[in-house]
């Protein structure tokens, strides 16, 4: 079956959406990183979204929904590498990813979730 | 105005949903379309397909070049023999949602593109074209 890889780095598991997914894909990526932040004890998923050319109200929602699930199981979640036709198409859509952090790219996804991360632990 | 050459898909599963994308994109880039237009056009077709699947219990898509004097498009037109829509007023809105999901793809959709019209009747299906000039 074909699945999207969840790699770890740290405290932080890493997925790279590749492919233009359909529906049961994306199903199986929300699961998939629900079981691998509680196995791997994660305190932060990052989300790489650069090569994904659409994000429609599905994967907005999938978006939306790994970030909610993730919080509850004690991990933050930022999306990153979001095309600029991208943002302005959702905006447009009427999805505003409430509740989704987003940053630019991997580096600065990082940067924001070490930072998070470290807050969370010291207090 | 003319369909000068067009294509038809089927959408019965999922995986179709992913082939309407493509199709469009490639016609996209085929007419030149901006990458921001080129964009829209292709969340469009995916929000509008996948409606087609869920709430139309399949259908069809046909993808199409067309000609509005010199300026070139691309026209979707979106067919299905589902149960249609009530009230086509609300359904439009956003947030609206005629079963699974929530909605948002219609009111949405509408706005990415520059022609949008929607006939449907209940009972017998729903008709979705929608237009972007290049």
């Amino acid at each position: 079956m074909e699945r999207i890889p969840i790699l770890r780095m740290g405290d932080v598991l890493l997925v790279s959406i590749q492919v233009d997914m359909h529906d049961r894909l994306a199903q199986t990526l929300q699961e998939e990183l629900a079981e691998r932040v509680v196995k791997d004890r994660a305190r932060g998923v990052l989300i790489d979204i650069s090569v994904l050319e659409i994000v429609d109200s599905f994967i907005g929602r999938l978006l939306g929904r790994i970030a909610s699930i993730s919080r509850i199981l004690d991990a933050e979640t930022v999306i990153v590498g979001m095309q600029p036709a991208v943002s302005i198409t959702l905006v447009e859509l009427g999805i505003s990813l409430d509740g989704v952090r987003t940053a630019l790219n991997v580096e600065r996804g990082m940067e924001l979730l070490a930072s998070s991360i470290s807050l969370r632990t010291q207090e | 105005m003319d369909l000068q050459s067009s294509e038809t898909l089927q959408i019965t599963c999922e995986e179709d949903l992913v082939r309407v994308r493509q199709a469009t994109r490639a016609r996209a880039v085929l007419l030149g379309l901006s990458l921001v237009n080129l964009t829209k056009i292709v969340t469009a077709a995916s929000e509008l397909a996948r409606n087609t699947l869920t709430f139309g219990g399949g259908g069809t898509a046909i993808v199409a070049t067309v000609h509005n004097g010199d300026r070139p498009g691309l026209r979707l037109i979106f067919e299905d023999h589902g149960p249609g829509i009530t009230d086509i007023e609300l359904a439009m809105k956003d947030g609206y949602t005629g079963g699974k999901g929530l909605g948002l793809g219609l009111g949405g959709s509408k706005r990415l593109v520059n022609e949008f019209e929607i006939s449907s009747r209940v009972g017998e299906g729903t008709r979705v074209s929608i237009t972007r000039w290049k």
